[in-house]
């Protein structure tokens, strides 16, 4: 079967900016994927090449086996975006929107799923409103629903959380959780890490239009990541047996890595035998920031060293 | 089932929501024209024999009219789209080049359309007018919208920005629509001017379109739709070729 999304070896360059440097990722249907990264790292360009708002120097897109060139309009139909930017028809009301949005592609009659999404992304009190009066976190919301409309099998979702509250954020969520459980491929870009860490199963992580790491959510933490005790001392010192694989941190804390729960409990009875006092105590799990911050750490190092 | 009527729908939507000013304010505009050049210029100017100097300029004025719009409405559409960014919502659906040009070039037309009837509402309550060839006079109506509709992609495409646009509006469709025959007959111009005019494809259209009213004109009927048509296919083809190519748009 053909993948949901397929990218091979694409470049970008605008002007000096050499925004994609050979880009390969294969999204299989169904998946939650996460594409991650710095500003600039290039994944906007990369989510603009397969919905054909930019054309790849070099290489090739598909969507659902759908070439982005060769099969442009059987592509755009696979294919749901919601761009960054929160952009609006200042002459329409949200569910004139909507219906034009459908009748672009084709969709006539789709009343009722623009009532579903209308309901489903909190906008029905909205429904009659123009798109000028309402609010950003609104108009974003009105975004997804117009990347929605067509039922597309591929929804990607460039940052679609971006100064959003937290409430559409749980909202949004569900949904998209949902439409994902019923077999729609989501790709995911967001700055909010513990989001990706939550949502998606696979992720690619991007930096200066290379992907730098591309593996599974679980593989990625465990790579690179590590469970920690942290424990705060009321003036004793750590046992020699424990700082050894210890670390400082600021405040007076320490930081002890644990493989697991019993690993947790053999390093707690080590500081009750040595009469250490505990004041704090924290475990604290495997952290996507940790990772990204590490791999990002590599790059720059190998960038310097090339 | 495509999308082009939903576009073409969308784009009427869009100027009919503001049709006090995108409707109303060029019959409003054309009508001033009228009251003060008819009352300046009725003793100066010589026409056609048998028709009077405000017969004259009315075909001629409302077909400026015409033009203007139909150049302001896919122009100004496409260029607001690209500033605001909301013309992703266009590219991402499929929409193949032909049915977005045909949407933009077909609500140009309709916006023309309304504002050229709008003018002849408002003038005969003061000027009966003739209508000698009715099919002569829609098919110019309709070939000289379409070839400023063509027009209006076309600058909307090239624009980045407003003033851009405005200069092309300002320094192009203007003079080209003003300098077109609509305030006198060429033949009463020097010989080097009616051959420059000979070189404007707006004359044709206002030419041509004054015969359908009084079956008179500079220069013969077929000759005229020939060259509009003429014009509005070149120009059709290479906007179509543009957007196709995604032209300052698929970048």
């Amino acid at each position: 079967m053909a993948f949901a999304v397929e990218v091979r070896g694409v470049e970008k360059r605008f002007g000096a900016v050499r925004a994609l440097a050979g880009v390969s990722l294969a999204v299989e249907a169904g998946e939650f994927f996460g594409l991650l990264g710095p500003n600039g790292a290039g994944k906007t360009t990369l989510i603009s090449a397969l919905g054909g708002l930019a054309r790849a120097d070099a290489g090739s897109l598909a969507v659902m086996g759908h070439d982005v060139r060769r099969a442009a309009l059987s592509a755009r139909r696979a294919l749901g975006i919601v761009p960054q930017e929160v952009v609006f028809d200042p002459f329409f009301s949200v569910r004139e929107t909507l219906e034009i949005q459908s009748g672009y592609f084709g969709l006539r009659r789709n009343g009722a799923w623009i009532d579903e999404l209308l309901e489903r992304l909190a906008l029905a009190p909205k429904a009659h409103a123009n798109m000028r009066s309402l609010s950003g976190g609104m108009k974003r919301r009105v975004m997804v629903a117009q990347a929605l409309v067509h039922r597309p099998p591929v929804i990607v979702l460039d940052e679609p959380t971006a100064g959003v509250d937290v409430e559409l954020r749980q909202t949004l969520w569900s949904f998209i959780r949902e439409l994902n459980a019923a077999g729609h491929t989501i790709v995911l870009t967001t700055h909010y890490l513990e989001e990706a860490q939550q949502l998606c199963s696979r992720i690619a992580m991007m930096k200066d239009g290379r992907i730098v790491a591309l593996d599974s959510t679980q593989r990625l933490l465990a790579a690179f990541s590590e469970r920690v005790l942290r424990v705060k001392l009321e003036g004793s010192e750590l046992p020699a047996a424990l700082a050894a694989t210890a670390a400082r941190e600021p405040g007076g804390w320490w930081r002890i890595p644990v493989q697991d729960p019993a690993h947790v409990e053999s390093a707690l009875a080590q500081l009750r035998e040595a009469g250490a006092v505990v004041a704090s105590l924290e475990v604290a799990e495997p952290e996507l920031e940790e990772v990204f911050v590490k791999i990002m750490r590599r790059e720059e190092s190998r960038a310097l060293a090339r | 089932m495509t999308g082009f009527p939903t576009l073409l729908y969308k784009e009427v939507l869009r100027f009919w929501k503001v049709s006090f000013q995108t409707v109303a304010a060029p019959v409003l505009s054309t009508l001033l024209y009228l009251l003060v050049f008819a009352h300046a210029l009725a003793k100066h100017v010589q026409t056609f024999p048998g028709v009077s100097y405000v017969e004259f300029l009315i075909p001629g004025l409302a077909m400026m009219a015409m033009l203007q719009n139909a150049f302001a409405n896919s122009s100004s559409s496409l260029i607001q789209s690209k500033i605001t960014g909301n013309i992703v919502f266009i590219l991402l659906p499929p929409l193949s080049a032909g049915e977005i040009f045909a949407a933009y070039l077909l609500a140009a037309v309709v916006r023309a359309l309304a504002v050229g009837a709008g003018i002849f509402a408002a003038t005969l309550w003061f000027v009966p007018v003739s209508l000698a060839h009715p099919l002569w006079a829609l098919a110019f109506a309709l070939v000289g919208s379409g070839l400023l509709g063509a027009l209006g992609i076309l600058a909307g495409l090239w624009s980045e920005k407003f003033d851009q646009l405005a200069a092309f509006q300002n320094f192009l469709v203007m003079p080209l629509t003003f300098l077109a025959g609509v305030f006198y007959s060429v033949h009463s111009l020097p010989p080097f001017w009616q051959t420059v005019s000979g070189l404007n494809p707006f004359f044709y259209a206002i030419d041509g379109f004054r015969y359908g009213f009084f079956g008179q004109s500079d220069v013969s009927p077929a000759l005229s739709l020939a060259i509009a048509t003429g014009a509005f296919g070149v120009l059709s083809w290479l906007t179509v070729h543009l957007l196709r190519r995604g032209y300052k748009l698929r970048h």
